[in-house]
């Protein structure tokens, strides 16, 4: 497994062989509150880089989710539409949003480093 | 324009709120624990509002402030006793709603609690509409605080003796640090609760022995939460200027007696009791667990659009979405079937009674659960 790797859009990646899996950080979560509704894209489909591929409602208000990165729809994670509070559980592990078949593996070197998401991410809340 | 504070600005900090800019002031939205956690805490056992924001205005005057008033106001004011409230509106002529409001006799008049974005123009309509004798006062010395939840009165009653035996939509005079309070038992949760009026330089210690009896700070997130669940307007989103309280389905706040009666708006209301309304307030149910939110079109089974959602959030006791809106007519039986545009998708919901989450007022010492 690749290290972790980070998108402005608050969303987090891991890559193995050809599957990326998606979700979003914990920053993200910590901003939104609770996260009451979930909704990710069918199995199957084909998403694109930096488009909408899902959202999540907080008691607040809806908030698109992006794919950082292109491919086709290979899992979704169905434990988090069932019970969407385990994305502020563990965002970062078991509350993955979706798998994908990576299209385009080149896509990945325009992310961030932990290091930098973590600068951008107090940069931009602040 | 600058961003008001309330007294207990830094209390809220201290306790870690996240702030929102709310009607001109800098308000807490959620504490540590968030919105559900809030939420449940207030259901559960009880939780502290801070709702100083709100317009506390007093009106000195006798008899013929009454009268006066009644002129305003589309209540049987002459039928209130002192200290009993009752919930109104100022109105347009066309009986749209500049405001909602809870009005309590007290011993020398009146005292109205206004909204906070519109209470500054409230004054300015009252002022123009009541004899020059009367004095007003908007009180910028007053904090206003609820605490809400079923061990509420309890933990109430420990730092004011007394307040157990005031009865729902009734208030009295108390004393706390040495200072005159005021406190009437309402709130806006449908929760038993009760809203106290205090002295600036005392609501941080009120609050602070509330908070050390084991209630706690709640946001205007969960305090939105709570009122949808309790089937209640929030002024600006479910009722404004454009909506009479007939359409807003608050027809039980116009005193019967008064329909006959002179009061600005009361052309239109009486014509609106006579001859029915074309669009009605609703509470309305998605039937999967996707929330509509405010400004959500409703159409009905042949994609004729019917409606408009005012509030739509997730109802934590109720455990799915929830929201309210208004339909034509035709469409505003309970269990009636339509649909609700979500990001470009039609997901089905049925019309309901309101309120989502039943309602637990006491009255006085008795409980009337129902």
């Amino acid at each position: 497994m690749s290290e972790v790797k980070f998108s402005k859009e608050h969303e987090w990646v891991t890559v193995a062989d050809d599957i990326a899996t998606i979700g979003i950080t914990k920053h993200a979560t910590e901003q939104l509150g609770d996260i009451v509704f979930t909704e990710l894209p069918d199995k199957g489909s084909n998403v694109e880089k930096d488009k909408t591929a899902g959202v999540v409602e907080s008691t607040k208000a809806a908030s698109d989710v992006y794919t950082p990165i292109s491919g086709e729809v290979v899992d979704i994670n169905q434990s988090i539409v069932d019970d969407p509070s385990k994305i502020n559980l563990d965002p970062e592990g078991s509350a993955w949003f979706f798998k994908l078949k990576i299209k385009d593996k080149s896509e990945i070197d325009t992310l961030m480093s932990r290091e930098e998401y973590e600068k951008f991410a107090k940069e931009s809340s602040s | 324009m600058n961003v008001k504070k309330t007294t207990l600005f830094n209390l809220h900090k201290k306790h870690g709120a996240k702030f929102v800019n709310f009607a001109g002031y800098e308000m807490p939205i959620q504490y540590k624990d968030g919105i559900i956690a809030e939420h449940n805490m207030t259901r559960k056992k009880s939780g502290i509002f801070d709702v100083s924001h709100m317009g506390q205005l007093f009106i000195k005057g006798k008899d013929d402030l009454t009268e006066n008033l009644q002129k305003i106001l589309p209540t049987d004011l002459k039928k209130l006793s002192i200290n009993q409230s009752k919930y109104s509106f100022l109105m347009k002529e066309n009986g749209g709603i500049y405001d909602d409001l809870i009005i309590t006799k007290i011993e020398d008049g009146y005292m109205i609690i206004l909204n906070a974005a519109c209470k500054e123009n409230d004054l300015s309509i009252i002022k123009s509409k009541l004899d020059s004798k009367f004095e007003l006062i908007l009180r910028d010395d007053l904090s206003l605080v609820a605490i809400q939840g079923p061990e509420s009165k309890d933990i109430l009653e420990k730092i004011i003796k007394g307040v157990k035996k005031i009865k729902f939509m009734n208030g009295n005079k108390f004393s706390f640090n040495s200072e005159d309070i005021y406190i009437t038992r309402s709130g806006y949760t449908g929760e038993d609760g009760f809203e106290i009026s205090i002295k600036n330089n005392s609501v941080n210690k009120l609050v602070e022995k509330m908070i050390e009896l084991g209630s706690n700070l709640i946001g205007l997130g969960a305090r939105d939460t709570l009122r949808l669940e309790a089937g209640l307007c929030l002024y600006g989103h479910d009722i404004n200027e454009e909506t009479s309280p007939i359409e807003a389905n608050l027809k039980w706040a116009i005193s019967k007696n008064r329909i006959n009666d002179e009061f600005t708006g009361a052309k239109e209301i009486k014509r609106q009791f006579d001859e029915g309304v074309k669009k009605i307030r609703v509470g309305i149910k998605p039937d999967s667990r996707v929330i509509a939110r405010e400004s959500t079109k409703i159409f009905d089974e042949k994609n004729n659009q019917i409606g408009k959602i005012t509030s739509g959030t997730f109802g934590p006791s109720v455990n799915g979405p929830i929201a309210m809106g208004y339909v034509s007519n035709l469409f505003s039986k309970s269990n009636t079937k339509v649909f609700l545009e979500v990001r470009g998708k039609k997901i089905p919901a049925s019309i309901c009674d309101l309120p989502f989450y039943k309602k637990n007022y006491v009255k006085g010492e008795v409980d009337v659960r129902s």
